[in-house]
């Protein structure tokens, strides 16, 4: 996994509560087996007309955040179904940060196995980012979030910083503890 | 010191505790094709191994056809997914139960039916349904597919240790064969809200759950993640370890182990949960969910609410409401009862075993699917459907006019040829009712397989404590 990196970028509104990762990635696009190209489907079904083309009214399409690489959200979000590739879409797309009061809890999960920063914030907070039309910057290091002059501090749990922020293998990190594994398999039965 | 159920299953399984966060042994890991190709190819690219292909257990549910599975399957991209899974299976040694395997079913229906399932087990699952398991008092949960090959490669998974959260649900049910569990579990979705258990482990008590069967339990279990909880649980007694006794995968020396279930697998008095809710089953009606959310959900005997009365004073699940009413076509103020129906499908992991096949089937003896009504059945497992053809099922519902399927996800999220067109309208006894979830622009209503029924048979959603259902 690539280390996580200073993201400043206009933030992308989505202004809607309870978005699940049915919406996110829609299950006609499940059927692939590889992890990569996703970005294409990412909202799918409010992104696209029948016939395929761009719904002017969703944000995705608006070109003033055709660059940007953080979403805005509301509520819990990503909840419902597991399906991980709602965050590979998300990502392949180009989002690297999502910021919401609450996020679903496997979803929140998923986003740091593959990158993503998901931030909490207050509403009050949330509402001032939604109000801001400049770039926002994120920096994991310091936590902190720049907005319009302002810098927000955001609480992010020690583990999953570390993983992030040094791109590691968590694969990797647990085949340390072999010898505890093997030893716990040993006493333990069913 | 006195410790919840949960709380005994994690600390029996924690293999390492570091920063706060615990890495947990895992005893059973089921998997299916859509979650885990990924995974094994992450696997090949480290040249990792499967560690424990004695606890690993596989089928294909999601995107399989419940049509004639002597027939070639013609979507491609779903036979590159099978194939995927078989190839895997083989190449890794993991036990598969393929298409044509009398256990092949939905992943949550097989795994208690073959007593892979057992209490104080904690099982996960690439699906967020795999909640459900939770009723045999085993910790149960979805995961990510990058945690899958964490899994496959560890048989451990790294966690943060979530929150308790008591239900305690008392009461009897005035008309059980009316009001089911799917009824208790929707009405619970609708009081605490889709993200009321978010970062908790719920434990579901009182005497309503006690006197549920382990088929109903596990439609209670089986929604606990449509209220955000990570995982649900319920204390065994007598009816699980009953259920279990004498499964293909039950233990040997299975007294043994049901000795020392009945011993620790309950929560100690005096132990004391994060938070707690309390309600009584005696009122609860039949419900029908109007909106895009688990928890926009009503009595059948009440109205489409408005907007406002919905958000309550939130303008967010104000907007949420507006939105929903809009896709799925209802006005506010509406009777329940008054809303037309499409379609009708009975099946998923929340209600496809035995007992809501029977249930279901109790409305629709001698009666006829209604003329603007297609109606389907989808068992949730090859056993499940032979055990329904030994009681005759199969025929009741045939002879109502009802498509009679082989088993598998179905409809219930649209990745097999089961799907919802735009516009319809469809009662459907699954888990959720998201924007799209059973076919693009199709609207689902989530309801009993009993309601369900009842809707195939009139045409629209009717109060079915009036039916004589004994």
């Amino acid at each position: 996994m690539e280390p996580f990196k200073k993201i400043k970028s206009i933030a992308t509104p989505l202004d809607k509560v309870n978005v699940d990762t049915d919406q996110i990635v829609p299950k006609q696009f499940l059927k692939l087996i590889q992890r990569t190209g996703f970005g294409q489907y990412l909202f799918y079904d409010w992104r696209y007309e029948k016939g395929g083309l761009p719904r002017k009214d969703f944000v995705l399409n608006d070109p003033a955040y055709g660059h940007s690489r953080i979403l805005l959200a509301r509520d819990n979000f990503g909840c419902g179904s597991s399906r991980e590739h709602a965050v590979w879409a998300l990502d392949d797309y180009g989002f690297k940060v999502i910021i919401s009061t609450s996020f679903a809890d496997i979803f929140y999960n998923n986003c740091f196995k593959n990158g993503i920063l998901p931030i909490r914030v207050s509403d009050e907070i949330l509402e001032k980012l939604f109000s801001t039309k400049s770039e926002i910057e994120v920096d994991l290091e310091t936590q902190s979030i720049k907005a319009d002059n302002v810098s927000i501090s955001f609480q992010i749990e020690p583990h999953w910083k570390k993983i992030l922020l040094e791109g590691l293998d968590d694969i990797a990190m647990t085949l340390l503890h072999e010898e505890q594994i093997a030893s716990y398999e040993k006493s333990h039965k069913i | 010191m006195s410790k919840t159920l949960f709380e005994k299953i994690w600390d029996s399984h924690i293999v390492v505790e570091e920063n706060g966060r615990s890495l947990l042994y895992v005893d059973r890991h089921l998997i299916h094709e859509v979650t885990s190709p990924q995974a094994f190819d992450g696997l090949r690219l480290n040249g990792r191994k499967v560690r424990r292909t004695d606890l690993t257990f596989a089928t294909m549910d999601h995107n399989v056809p419940t049509s004639d599975r002597s027939l070639p399957i013609i979507d491609q991209t779903s036979s590159t997914q099978i194939k995927t899974l078989e190839r895997n299976c083989k190449e890794f040694g993991i036990t598969l139960f393929d298409i044509n395997s009398p256990n092949q079913g939905i992943v949550h229906v097989i795994g208690p039916e073959l007593g892979i399932t057992l209490p104080g087990t904690t099982i996960v699952c690439g699906d967020s349904h795999t909640s459900t398991h939770g009723a045999f008092g085993s910790l149960a949960f979805g995961i990510g597919t990058s945690d899958v090959e964490h899994v496959l490669a560890t048989q451990c998974i790294m966690m943060e240790k979530p929150k308790t959260f008591e239900i305690n649900i008392q009461g009897k049910r005035k008309n059980p064969h009316a009001v089911t569990a799917k009824d208790i579990i929707l009405s619970l979705i609708k009081k605490i809200g889709t993200a009321g258990g978010t970062g908790t482990v719920i434990e579901y008590r009182g005497d309503t759950i006690s006197e549920l069967t382990m088929e109903q339990r596990m439609t209670i279990c089986n929604m606990s993640i449509e209220a955000g909880a990570r995982a649900g649980l319920i204390a065994p007694d007598e009816k699980t370890y009953q259920y279990l006794r004498g499964r293909k995968y039950t233990p040997k020396n299975y007294d043994e182990y049901v000795n020392l279930w009945r011993e620790n697998l309950k929560t100690d008095s005096g132990a004391k949960f994060d938070k707690s809710f309390t309600f009584s089953a005696e009122n609860i009606a039949p419900q029908v969910s109007w909106g895009t959310n688990p928890a926009m959900t009503t009595d059948v005997t009440g109205n489409v609410p408005f907007p406002d009365e919905y958000g309550k004073g939130n303008p967010e699940e104000e907007k949420g409401a507006t939105k929903a009413l809009q896709y799925m076509d209802l006005k506010p103020g509406m009777a329940i009862t008054d809303i037309v129906i499409d379609r009708v499908f009975i099946g998923s992991c929340t209600n496809s075993r035995l007992e809501d096949l029977m249930e279901a089937a109790r409305v629709v003896k001698g009666k006829k699917v209604s003329a603007r009504v297609r109606a389907m059945v989808v068992p949730g497992s090859q056993l499940v459907k032979k055990n329904a053809e030994e009681l005759g099922l199969d025929k009741i519902f045939k002879d109502a006019g009802f498509e009679w399927r082989e088993s598998g996800c179905s409809m219930c999220l649209g990745m097999n040829p089961d799907i919802l067109a735009a516009g319809e309208r469809c009662a459907s006894t699954s888990n959720r009712n998201f924007e799209g979830r059973q076919g693009t622009g199709g609207r689902t209503h989530l309801v009993s397989p009993v309601m369900a029924a009842a809707a195939a048979i009139h045409g629209h959603f009717v109060d079915v404590r009036e039916l004589d259902l004994n």
